[in-house]
Formats: C-alpha cells, sequence, structure tokens
C-alpha cells in the first residue's frame, strides 16, 4: 500500500513538472493575452521572462534548504542527535546544487537582459554569499575528523551564517544599484513585485514553485536516509 | 573578574613573545606595499582608497587574529581552561584581547594609510569615527567566534578566511559603503540606515557568540 502510494505522488511529480517545464518554454508571450495558455508581454522583459518558472524555484530552494539545515543545526544542538546532523548536512549538499543553478541561469539570463553575465547586482551579491557560506561549511566538515564535533561546528557555523542572510536581504539592496526585476530601483519593478503577471502566469509560477519544492522534500529524504544508513554500516563494519 | 584576569594572562603572554603584534605588523607593512607597489605611479581614485582600506584592515585581521583560540589549542591549555573557566568567561577574555588587538592594528592601518595614500581624505571625521569604532567591535566579535571555531579543526590557517569572509561580507560591504560616505562629507543623518544596521550587525554577533560558544568549547 505504501510503494502504491508513493508511486502516485512520484508520478504526479512527474506530470506536474512535466506540465511546468512544458509551458513555461512553450507558452507564447503576446501584447495582449486572450486565451489561457498566453503569457502577457512586460515592458522590459519579453521573452526573457519565461526564466522565471525555473530560475526563481532554484533560488527558493537555495534559502529553503539553508533554512533546513539551519532548523536542523539548532535541533542537533539542542539534542545531539546524529540524525539531525545528518538531514542537515543531506539539505546543505542538495542547497549547493540548487545555489549553482540558480546562480548559472541567473549569469546566463543576465547576460541577455543587462548585456554582461555579472554585475554584482545586489541579488547576484546574494546568492554568491549563499555559495560561499555553503562551500565554507564543506570546507569545514571536510576538515574535522570526529563526528560529533564535526556536527556541532558545522550546525554553529551554519547558524551563524544563516544570521547574515537579513543583512544581504534588508540592507544590500539599499547599498548597491540594483537590476534584478523587483529591486528597489528598477524601472520594472511593477511586474513581478505587484505580480502583475497574468492569472495564468501566476498558476504556472506557483505550480512551477511548488513542483520544484516537492522535488526537493523528495532528494532531501532520499539523501539523508541514505546518509544515515551509510553511517550504520559503517559502525558496523567497524 | 574572571574574564580580565584572563585578558591579562594573554597580554601578559603577549608581551613576552610578542608573537601576534609582530606578525601584525609585519602583515600591514607588506600588505600596503603590495597595493602600493601594484598602484604604481598611478592616480588612485577617492572611492577605491576607501574600498582598499577595508581590504587591508580584512587581511591583516585574517593574519593574526585567530591567535586567540589556535595558541590555547597548539599549547594544549585549552582543557585547562575548560576546567577553571566557565565559557563565557572564556569567551569575554579572548574577546576583550581580540578587541584591543583589533583597535590596536586599525588605527595603526590608518595612520599609515592617510599617511601614505593622498586620495584618502576624510571629510566627514566623526562619521568616521563612528564607523570605525563600530567597524572594529564587529571584526573583532566576529573574527573571535570563528577563531573558536577553527581552533577545533584540522588546517586551521587556510580554513580562517575561508570561514570569515561570508560571515564579514555583509559588515565590510556596509564599511566600504559608509567609507565613501565619510570620504565625500556627507552628513551623519543621511547615513542613519547603514549605521543602524552595524549596530544590529554588532548585536546580532555578540548575542549569537555567547549563546553558541559554549557548544563549541566543551568537548
Amino acid at each position: 500500500m505504501k510503494e502504491k502510494l508513493q508511486i502516485i505522488w512520484q508520478m504526479f511529480l512527474l506530470l506536474l513538472l512535466g506540465f511546468v517545464s512544458v509551458a513555461g518554454i512553450a507558452f507564447p508571450v503576446v501584447a495582449k493575452p486572450l486565451s489561457w495558455y498566453e503569457f502577457p508581454l512586460i515592458p522590459g522583459l519579453g521573452e526573457n521572462v519565461k526564466i522565471i518558472f525555473f530560475h526563481v524555484p532554484t533560488a527558493w530552494l537555495t534559502v529553503v534548504a539553508f533554512l533546513v539545515s539551519t532548523i536542523y543545526s539548532v535541533k542537533y544542538l539542542r539534542e545531539k542527535n546524529p540524525d539531525d546532523d545528518a538531514k542537515a548536512y543531506a539539505a546543505m549538499q542538495i542547497g549547493v546544487i540548487f545555489c549553482i543553478l540558480a546562480t548559472v541561469t541567473g549569469a546566463v539570463w543576465s547576460k541577455f537582459a543587462w548585456g554582461q553575465y555579472w554585475s554584482w547586482d545586489p541579488r547576484q551579491t546574494s546568492i554568491f554569499a549563499l555559495l560561499l557560506i555553503y562551500g565554507a561549511l564543506f570546507a569545514l566538515r571536510s576538515s574535522i575528523e570526529s563526528e560529533d564535533k564535526r556536527a556541532a561546528l558545522s550546525a554553529v557555523y551554519s547558524v551563524i551564517a544563516f544570521l547574515t542572510v537579513p543583512f544581504f536581504i534588508f540592507i544590500m539592496p539599499r547599498i548597491m544599484k540594483g537590476l534584478h526585476p523587483g529591486s528597489a530601483d528598477d524601472t520594472n519593478k511593477g511586474p513581478i513585485l505587484d505580480f502583475k503577471m497574468n492569472s495564468n502566469m501566476l498558476l504556472i509560477f506557483f505550480l512551477s514553485l511548488a513542483g520544484f519544492t516537492l522535488l526537493f522534500y523528495w532528494m532531501w529524504r532520499i539523501s539523508y536516509k541514505s546518509i544515515i544508513l551509510k553511517d550504520k554500516i559503517n559502525k558496523q563494519i567497524n | 573578574m574572571k574574564a580580565y584576569s584572563l585578558f591579562n594572562k594573554d597580554l601578559a603572554s603577549e608581551i613576552r613573545t610578542r608573537y601576534a603584534v609582530n606578525s601584525l605588523a609585519m602583515f600591514i607593512l607588506v600588505t600596503i606595499s603590495v597595493i602600493l607597489f601594484s598602484v604604481g605611479s598611478e592616480k588612485v581614485s577617492e572611492n577605491l582608497t576607501g574600498g582598499l582600506f577595508w581590504a587591508v584592515i580584512f587581511f591583516t585581521s585574517m593574519s593574526g587574529l585567530s591567535r586567540a583560540f589556535v595558541s590555547e589549542e597548539e599549547r594544549g591549555t585549552a582543557l585547562t581552561l575548560q576546567l577553571i573557566a566557565s565559557p563565557t568567561t572564556v569567551f569575554s577574555g579572548k574577546l576583550l584581547f581580540n578587541l584591543i588587538l583589533v583597535f590596536a592594528m586599525n588605527i595603526v592601518v590608518a595612520a599609515l594609510y592617510s599617511t601614505l595614500f593622498d586620495a584618502f581624505i576624510i571629510k566627514n571625521f566623526a562619521l568616521f569615527i563612528a564607523l570605525f569604532i563600530l567597524g572594529n567591535i564587529g571584526i573583532a566579535v566576529s573574527s573571535t567566534i570563528i577563531a573558536a571555531i577553527i581552533s577545533k579543526a584540522g588546517s586551521k590557517g587556510t580554513l580562517y578566511p575561508v570561514l570569515s569572509f561570508p560571515i564579514l561580507l555583509p559588515l565590510i560591504l556596509i564599511l566600504i559603503d559608509l567609507t565613501k560616505m565619510a570620504m565625500g562629507g556627507l552628513e551623519a543623518y543621511s547615513a542613519y540606515v547603514e549605521l543602524a544596521a552595524l549596530v544590529c550587525y554588532n548585536v546580532i554577533m555578540i548575542t549569537a557568540s555567547y549563546m553558541l560558544f559554549d557548544f563549541i568549547w566543551k568537548d
């Protein structure tokens, strides 16, 4: 019964992500959308707007993975349960994949939208800082032999690193000029912030967000279970 | 009181060996002269000197501030410290020592830097003093807690800047921006949000450090 349920929701996820990918890429952008499958034309973005269905979920999952990792780090520090460390580590591993994806898709998009791959926009700075934090966490973990020490120190570091995130969200956009859609001084701030995307675009955007989040959850579960199992087998052998 | 005696102990051992002070002084000289060589006879813009000032301070901090905890681990005195003092006391003592060190180091950097770079002129001196003090506190707090983390890990020297940079990045970006404001002679009230952000950063980091230090320190 449990396996059947699992297959059903895996099929559901496949269909959801398949629909989102096809719809996000293939639906046309027109000036005055009439049919349900047409996206509105947003001035300054044009066809480039379609990246929202793939880039925004990856960036969102980068932050979600970091949040999950921090929550389980705090839980580890309170209860000292090695499984929580495995969960935090698994979230980190998947988070760094999405972080790289968000950085690369964003850079490629910015080549077409802004003319260059990298321009130290506040969002680019923050995703770069997140990449550095993930990198630092892996560097820290690989340099400690003892399991308890490794779990405790990486938990402490991820909590401290998480505390810098508000500065990137609230302070950086004020200090640096923003090009990213949705920035404070951005001319095409309207469409993204005010959700002037029409209803079908919003629907596909949120479906994509939900689909990717489910995918993350699935990957994370497999990942931490495999880490816990690996530890168990290692202990049995030794 | 106990934290103060721990600080005294660090100070006495520092005066005897002069390890941190010597290496920091040399590092400041080396970093500034590398910048001077690479600039050559080129004219440096004001904004660039404001940014480079904090680059010098960042790298100098990374060279010397990890001593506070790494030296305890290397000498094998960390266990004794764990027995005689509570984690809070240990952290307070080390933080006090690093604060003094950061202030001494950065005053030297500022003095040297302003004599060597003609373009580095501060128009709003009060704002610069404010950002200098707040920035130094932030650097000292963050680098002390990271020093505690890396003292327990292997490959301490290379790990220190790697772990510190993401934590110090928001602080340094705000400081660079404020330095440009102070050099441009902007009134202090227009930099109110940035100064408030610096205070927030310091408060957050001090609180988090005291809360989390127990977990690092206890074996």
